[in-house]
């Protein structure tokens, strides 16, 4: 007989969310300035969580104002001062971390299992890890006394909304920038909780500036003159209209950008390991993660194997309450998501690539998507070279290395791999002939502050984390 | 007819240096280079727009086998390349000279700090990855490694105003941590990069991992910025405007772009030009009995 799991819901209650939030400039709340508002909705469910300000130009000047006033005083602190401003934020972070988690499962759709243990985690951990270098930047390689550029201008994603933040805001703050940052527009909740926690660490104001909005602010944001730095994470196609943009300008820029990244699987591989680490490479957060290992290149003679393995145990995942602790597959962030995630997956069915799915029953509100394998994937398939951005893995096949170097290459994007052999020599040969800016061999998905993240070719540049990640904020 | 007792010297017919060839240009087409009084100097090639393709080509044919030698091997042949340099330094000297405009003692000294620059920038090729790269402590059971590694076809457009020491600044920084470059020359003074495609063509560097063109740096730059497989540009050699646009054809394939900025060529160059054209590739594994 089987048991069937009881609900284990987190509870709401722990996180109280306004009816309405302004922008967050200079230390002050603050309706935008021509009082537009849009609405956020929790995609598991389409119920409007909030109001939030649209964001204008005029709001855009003000934030940035604020932030290059606030530059003058933040960057002639000492490292030591900035960097207990960036441990009091970390520990704040780690004591408000389940209103947090269960607020960024809400305006997100992401599982409670995810947002708890590996997002807030990593938030918290990136705090705590650029802190401690905010005192040591003579040490860090790039020169005796490295200077900040100045005003940050920050555009992340919503796929995982505080931990970007995170990531751009720790290292920013830590070599003495300030910063305007805009969330997604699907995903604004987390950053204004942010907002917060700087209040309650007693952040000067203006260092800090939160502009919510859609893609036009972002814009504006990127354009503004008195900009020194931008920082994105998102699309290639944003991402290359940003390079546009900066062109023939002062403003340093980092980009990371998609992928479509290959996980690797040899025919000497640990298959139980691997299958475990296929599923968590492309169904980790729904498939919303650029580096996902959404391309299975799988070694012809463990095919069947494998994929006999890998059917099981996507029949064991479950799909539903993002807030329900058994959770392993959330909400699709929005319906526009849902729509390009849908038509992508129909692009494939209608390109001869053979679609399958697990019974699984999706609840009749909000965004969902079973997750999605194809077998029979061709090069040229859509589905093999466009990333999607959800729960879809695509299945090609190899019969030496080196045609999987060939295959996991053969794409604009650069970001991630996988690589899955217990033999040291051929993983170590492979990495080597990977164009990728992070490779996981026997694992997959792994984040870690210390540890730089970014991509080669149109997956971006610059890298984020670790040593590597301060270069971004400093004069040279 | 006594003028004609003295001996006729033989002039040299400078070429374009593509895939280890000393090919003409395919138009067919050259252009005057004078000295700095306006006096004849030679004939160079003007390089067109599929020179410049095919300067790619040769240059990503070569990425494979120069970014997987060893950093050692690829010392040994930047050192070999000084060598040969200090034996043609009176050539070097008398050619930037009459490129610059300088006196014999002042272009001497911009040879030596050329040459002098090379080696130095020898002796990164197996350096630079210590210090651009090393192990992250993460915080779980994983071994985790950095290492910076090249990144792939850089269109270079030399400085105008340094025709050799600003070109060696440029050239050498690239291609010792793997690169393979194709050069636009000084428009106005390339004759010095032309003869440094002799130096390099002898001295064990493999065809194609330094490509030199000569001609109209705005007509060369605009089909390498827009080239689908130039992974990166150096500006140096581009004034505003010109590295407006051309940074902007860049975006399309998000090429890595180094803008122009004034130079001291004679200055301390630092790590900046070395680690402009370098990505970092970080390696996972598990630890674990």
């Amino acid at each position: 007989m089987t048991f069937d799991y009881a609900p284990a819901p987190e509870s709401r209650s722990v996180v109280d969310i306004a009816p309405s939030y302004g922008l967050f400039i200079d230390g002050e709340f603050a309706p935008a300035s021509d009082g537009k508002v849009f609405k956020t909705v929790s995609p598991s469910s389409e119920e409007v969580l909030s109001e939030v300000a649209q964001a204008t130009g005029d709001d855009v000047d003000r934030a940035v104002t604020a932030a290059r006033k606030a530059f003058e005083k933040w960057s002639a602190l000492p490292g030591a001062e900035r960097a207990k401003y960036l441990f009091r934020i970390a520990r704040i972070i780690q004591e408000r971390s389940r209103e947090l988690a269960v607020l960024e499962s809400l305006d997100n759709g992401k599982p409670i299992r995810e947002s708890r243990d590996a997002d807030l985690p990593l938030v918290a951990a990136h705090f705590f890890y650029y802190a401690g270098w905010a005192d040591k930047l003579d040490h860090a390689g790039y020169g005796a006394n490295p200077r900040p550029l100045g005003v940050a201008g920050q555009v992340i994603p919503w796929n995982f909304p505080l931990l970007m933040l995170a990531w751009k805001i720790a290292p920013a703050l830590a070599t003495g920038n300030t910063v305007v940052l805009k969330p997604a527009e699907t995903t604004p909740l987390s950053a204004l909780f942010f907002a917060d926690i700087c209040r309650q660490a007693g952040l000067p104001k203006g260092v800090v500036n939160i502009l919510t909005g859609d893609g036009s602010t972002g814009a504006a944001l990127v354009a503004h003159p008195d900009v020194n730095k931008v920082a994105f994470t998102g699309s290639t196609d944003v991402g290359k209209a940003i390079a546009r943009t900066v062109a023939g300008t002062d403003k340093k820029v980092t980009l990371e950008l998609g992928g479509k990244a290959a996980n690797i699987v040899f025919d000497d591989a640990p298959l139980d390991q691997a299958v475990e680490g296929i599923v968590n490479g492309i169904f980790f957060n729904q498939g919303h993660v650029c580096c996902a290992g959404s391309r299975l290149l799988v070694q012809e003679s463990v095919q069947d194997e494998l994929l006999d393995a890998l059917k099981r145990r996507m029949q064991t995942l479950r799909v539903g309450d993002p807030l329900d602790k058994n959770t392993d597959i959330g909400a699709i962030n929005s319906a526009e998501q849902l729509a390009r995630i849908t038509a992508l997956a129909d692009a494939g069915e209608a390109e001869g690539a053979e679609r399958w799915s697990p019974s699984c029953e999706l609840p009749s509100a909000g965004y969902w998507f079973a997750p999605t394998l194809f077998t029979g994937v061709t090069q040229a398939h859509r589905i093999a070279r466009e990333e999607i951005f959800g729960p879809v893995l695509s299945v090609l096949t190899f019969r030496t290395p080196a045609e999987a170097v060939e295959k996991a290459n053969n794409t604009p994007y650069g970001l991630s791999a996988g690589i899955w052999t217990e033999k040291g020599s051929r993983m170590l040969w492979m990495a080597n002939k990977l164009r990728a800016g992070v490779i996981w061999s026997n694992t997959f998905n792994k984040f870690d502050p210390a540890s730089p993240f970014g991509g080669y070719q149109e997956s971006g540049y610059g890298r984020e984390g670790g040593r590597h990640g301060l270069e971004a904020y400093l004069n040279v | 007819m006594s003028e004609l007792t003295g001996r006729l010297s033989v002039f040299k017919t400078y070429k374009l240096y593509v895939g280890g060839k000393f090919p003409r240009s395919e138009s067919g087409r050259v252009y005057e280079v004078t000295d700095s009084k306006g006096t004849w100097l030679a004939n160079a090639p003007l390089a067109s727009r599929k020179d410049a393709r095919d300067a790619v080509v040769a240059a990503r044919k070569a990425f494979g086998g120069w970014s997987g030698a060893t950093a050692y091997n690829r010392g040994q042949i930047l050192y070999r390349i000084a060598e040969m340099l200090e034996g043609r330094r009176d050539q070097f000297t008398a050619e930037v000279a009459a490129a610059e405009g300088l006196s014999k003692a002042k272009a001497t000294a911009q040879v030596d700090a050329a040459i002098d620059r090379w080696v130095w920038y020898a002796g990164w090729s197996d350096k630079v990855a210590q210090i651009a790269g090393g192990t992250n402590p993460v915080a779980g059971p994983y071994f985790n490694v950095s290492a910076p590694e090249p990144t792939g076809v850089v269109a270079v457009l030399a400085p105008q105003e340094s025709s050799f020491l600003g070109l060696v600044s440029v050239i050498a920084p690239a291609i010792v941590t793997g690169n393979t470059v194709v050069v636009a020359a000084a428009e106005n003074a390339p004759l010095p990069a032309l003869s440094l495609a002799e130096v390099l063509a002898t001295s064990d560097l493999p065809g194609g991992v330094v490509n030199i063109l000569s001609g109209r740096t705005a007509e060369l730059s605009a089909p390498l910025a827009a080239h689908q497989d130039v992974n990166a540009l150096d500006l140096a050699g581009a004034d505003g405007e010109l590295a407006k646009d051309l940074e902007t054809a860049a975006a399309d394939n998000l090429k890595r772009v180094l803008r122009p900025a004034p130079v001291n060529w004679t200055a301390d160059p630092g790590t900046g030009r070395l680690l402009a054209f370098l990505e970092t590739k970080t390696v996972w594994h598990p630890m674990g009995v």
